[in-house]
């Protein structure tokens, strides 16, 4: 019922002719695409394709040689990923970006950095303004504990957490620099099936109740075409489809990138 | 007994005499983001009373039922409230229960008005909502989810708050006047059995059961409104509506809700009750919890951890009695206290603990003795739902493992000559709800309660619970046997895993055994006995001597119990077999069929009631595929030593 109910903004997210290559692998061939504000968009693709290629483009990763990225009507060759973070973009990684031994809500707490503002010996003093910033700082934490549902482990060092529960404080950590656009490096890699359940509901929450934008790459068929709004397919760094679910399941040129064609 | 003055006679009353009384203390605490948040009794009576307002706005009137649904916090607990303090009747639900059980408590006490926690809850009631049409109003805590919720049911806590602060300003002595109208032989709360065979009942609780139950409690153990209660149970409990709901209001003590499911035991820690409510289960995954830990740790602790728990198993719960220990074992206890039982209470939650109480199914004296002897004063108590959980409780330095201690004060206990234990009491249930059929069966012309349960008392005057009534039979001369008893006291041992227990109608009590593979089968290894299977193993000389000691035990235990000193077992079969539910004989629930076994086995019946060594069995099994074999195999039947009755101290 919420598809029906959601109304999607302009586009806030402009991907145009963009190239990309490591002296001589292309990993990336003239790509083009949108996202529009509040959607959840899914890159999809077989390995190698170039889909973290992309979304290292779009966070200022990687610099293609030729194309241009769009953001919020600002378009730009490269981004840089400080710049990305600053202007709400924020991200997930395949791999885990957390510090293993410190505990989920420091790690949240990190996740905020960007938006701390006092002068780092008033922090450490705790002192007045400082202290008072970082109550706020701790309850938009509480908030995002409370959201992923992960009190009972609030002051765990994160190594000692199961993977499930580590990707989704990963996840935790993204949503404390309360990005406008969220990109997600394969959410459900790892997963069992209840985790990736989990996992969904989080990610349609996060869309519904903070209306972030949601750029997601992941290659488990099933998950994509349940969650996302519209579908980019990427085969060997070119745009092959681009679309709805529903017409993607119908694209034959995606059909035959997935299951093989005889030549 | 005087009832409670008329201007305590009802919670809602109750709630205003605190508001009056201690309205700056706080009330009531729910973890949320992270930190205590608390509402003192003054600001639940103004919760309380705007939503009650907001609910009669919606035309909700005296002896109406509301639903509450989800787990303990404290808007529920403002809705139950409200809901009495209208003269309605709060129907608390199991925040698990599923939709189709839900759908028919909705039909038989016709519910038009429902609070419940989050879309979880809400989405099953509009799941059941066709077949419940009296369903009109459907409130909610946790916004949510609801966000695109479009349905004329649905209202926000919040919208139904600010109705009533509306509805207040043009009603302003309405609500006192319909507190005022309650009175103590009101229906408080009705709470559903869930019956095991048929639909639910309705049990139908008055506020005089409930307030003079929870009295009861408060005198025996000499509560005070500064004790400090964890409320973590479902609120469809009775035992989280007496000690965590009724004794809340009549003692006007605090209580915490924890922030969810699986923060209990830190939220427990940082609250550190000092009067505390948990069945069996959750004291043993406790005890789990620390086993598993201790496995961890460096080999001092190890070595410090089980050096101490000996001592303690040995002098704890004398200590804690008052009982006469030597002062070498004192010193050594209370050195032990240092190093290992106070850092372990701690760690449990449990140092500030006064009172403990465990109920709802029988619990293994090790495990029990493991909290006693920690210094941690855990009580059984016994009681069902029909009797606000108010029959039984052990008294502070006079606690046996295997009673339930004397009746409360005010309880009347009779023991019928087929076992079967009747009461009267104050908290004895109305009736159930539109079901007069099911009232008469379980409460006769003269008001006496027929619990199902069959005990009897001991010398010393307390209630020990042996089995259901309906399966306690007697041997040949007419010696009282229950089978469960003597196969629970078989199965507290760690080799064993099932056992059945004959002996209706026989001159003698045997028993069949299931060996548990796991703990024989590391007792096996570490004495390097070689074997090759399930059945190999079950059929050791070895197994079958350390089956026979702990048959043994259990007898020995037995002739200090002058009723069932005749029921000890004197041959009894280690089977090839483990007893299983695909195979029938077992339910899904774990039970024994005892009667089915009896049939399927005979061979071994008439071996134990004869005196042969031995016997062949052939028995069916289905295998995990569906295909079924057979399995043949001898067995030996062994007969183990039996005691003479120790006369009872002092009879």
């Amino acid at each position: 019922m919420s598809t029906a109910a959601r109304e999607f903004g302009d586009v806030i997210l402009k991907v145009e002719g963009v190239s990309l290559a490591f002296g001589g692998v292309k990993a990336l061939t003239e790509v083009s695409f949108d996202v529009r504000e509040h959607e959840i968009r899914a890159i999809i693709g077989p390995n190698g394709a170039g889909k973290s290629s992309m979304l290292n483009v779009i966070n200022g990763v990687y610099h293609p040689q030729q194309g241009q990225v769009t953001y919020r009507g600002e378009a730009r060759r490269a981004m840089d990923p400080h710049r990305a973070a600053r202007s709400g973009i924020a991200r997930t990684f395949q791999n885990l970006a957390l510090f293993k031994g410190m505990s989920v809500l420091d790690n949240l707490l990190a996740g905020r950095n960007l938006m701390m503002r006092m002068p780092i010996l008033l922090q450490a003093l705790r002192v007045g303004p400082a202290l008072r910033e970082e109550i706020a700082h701790r309850k938009r934490v509480e908030e995002i504990i409370d959201f992923l549902e992960i009190q009972h482990v609030r002051k765990t060092p994160v190594g000692r957490l199961p993977y499930g529960l580590q990707k989704r404080v990963d996840l935790g950590r993204a949503l404390a620099a309360e990005p406008r656009v969220l990109l997600l490096d394969e959410p459900m890699a790892g997963m069992n099936v209840e985790e990736k359940q989990d996992m969904c509901r989080f990610i349609l929450d996060v869309n519904d109740e903070f209306g972030t934008t949601i750029v997601l790459i992941e290659h488990d068929m099933g998950v994509v075409m349940d969650l996302s709004d519209r579908v980019a397919v990427l085969d060997y760094g070119r745009l092959i489809g681009d679309g709805t679910p529903d017409e993607i399941r119908a694209n034959q040129a995606v059909i035959d990138a997935y299951l093989g064609v005889k030549h | 007994m005087a009832s409670a003055v008329a201007d305590r006679d009802t919670f809602p009353k109750l709630l205003a005499a605190h508001a009056r009384e201690r309205g700056d203390a706080p009330a009531i605490r729910e973890k949320d983001l992270g930190i205590w948040q608390s509402w003192t009794w003054r600001e639940v009576a103004h919760e309380v009373r705007l939503l009650a307002a907001g609910l009669a706005s919606r035309g909700f009137t005296r002896g109406m039922h509301l639903a509450v649904v989800g787990d303990n916090r404290p808007r529920l607990y403002w809705a139950q409230l409200a809901t009495q303090a209208l003269g309605g009747i709060p129907v608390p639900f199991y925040q698990d229960a599923p939709a189709h059980e839900m759908a028919f408590v909705f039909q038989n006490a016709e519910i038009g008005f429902a609070v419940v926690e989050d879309q979880e809850q809400a989405d099953k009631l509009f799941e059941i909502l066709p077949q419940c049409p009296t369903l009109k109003h459907v409130f909610y805590d946790d916004p949510r989810g609801f966000r695109h919720y479009r349905r004329d049911e649905l209202t926000s806590y919040e919208t139904l708050r600010a109705e009533g602060e509306a509805w207040l300003r043009d009603h302003p002595d309405f609500l006192e006047a319909e507190i005022a109208k309650g009175k103590g032989a009101d229906t408080a709360i009705m709470l559903y059995t869930s019956g095991t065979t048929g639909n639910p009942k309705g049990v139908v609780l008055s506020y005089d059961n409930l307030v003079r139950s929870g009295e009861a409690y408060a005198r025996l153990e000499g509560l005070t409104d500064r004790e400090e209660v964890l409320a973590y149970l479902p609120m469809a409990w009775i035992g989280q509506n007496l000690f965590s709901y009724a004794q809340w209001l009549v003692v006007g003590f605090r209580i915490n809700c924890p922030e969810s499911a699986e923060t209990v035991i830190t939220d427990m820690r940082e609250i550190g009750p000092t009067y505390y409510f948990a069945p069996p289960r959750v004291l043993e995954a406790l005890l789990t919890q620390v086993t598993i830990r201790m496995e961890d740790a460096g080999w001092v602790k190890r070595w410090l951890f089980r050096h101490f728990m000996a001592l303690a198993r040995r002098v704890g719960s004398r200590i804690l009695d008052g009982q006469p220990v030597s002062f070498g074992d004192r010193f050594q206890y209370a050195l032990g206290g240092l190093a290992i039982y106070g850092p372990l209470r701690n760690a449990l939650g449990m140092t500030r603990i006064r009172v403990a109480y465990t109920a709802g199914e029988a619990i293994g004296p090790d495990l029990f003795v493991f909290y006693r002897s920690l210094g941690i004063n855990l009580k059984q108590l016994y009681g069902q739902t029909e009797t606000c959980a108010s029959v039984c409780v052990q008294h502070d330095g006079h606690v046996k493992p295997d009673t339930v201690g004397p009746p409360l004060e005010g309880v009347e206990v009779r023991v019928l000559d087929s076992g079967e234990i009747v009461l009267r009491c104050p908290g004895l249930f109305v009736e159930y709800h539109q079901n007069e059929e099911a009232t008469r069966e379980a409460k006769d012309a003269e008001g006496w309660y027929h619990t199902g349960d069959a005990g009897y008392f001991d010398a010393d005057g307390h209630l020990k619970i042996i089995d259901r009534a309906k399966d306690v039979g007697k041997l040949s001369d007419g010696t009282l046997f229950a089978p469960k008893y003597l196969e629970n006291k078989l199965k507290f041992f760690a080799s064993i895993k099932e056992a059945v227990a004959f002996g209706d109608g026989r001159p003698e009590a045997t028993a069949m055994i299931n060996i548990d593979m796991q703990a024989v089968g590391d007792w096996a290894e570490r004495r390097g006995i070689a074997y090759s299977g399930y059945q190999d193993l079950a059929a050791k000389p070895q197994v079958y001597e350390l089956i026979r000691e702990c048959v043994e035990k259990v007898n020995a235990d037995l002739a200090a119990d002058p009723k069932l000193c005749g029921s000890q077992v004197h041959r009894f079969v280690v089977l090839h077999k483990e007893l299983d539910a695909d195979d029938g004989e077992l339910t899904r629930t774990r039970k024994v069929r005892r009667r089915y076994i009896a049939e399927k086995y005979e061979s071994v019946v008439h071996a134990l009631y004869s005196d042969m060594d031995h016997c062949w069995v052939e028995a069916q099994v289905r295998f995990e595929d569906g295909r079924t074999g057979s399995v043949r195999a001898q067995l030996a039947v062994k007969t183990a030593r039996t005691f003479p009755p120790v006369a009872a101290k002092a009879a």
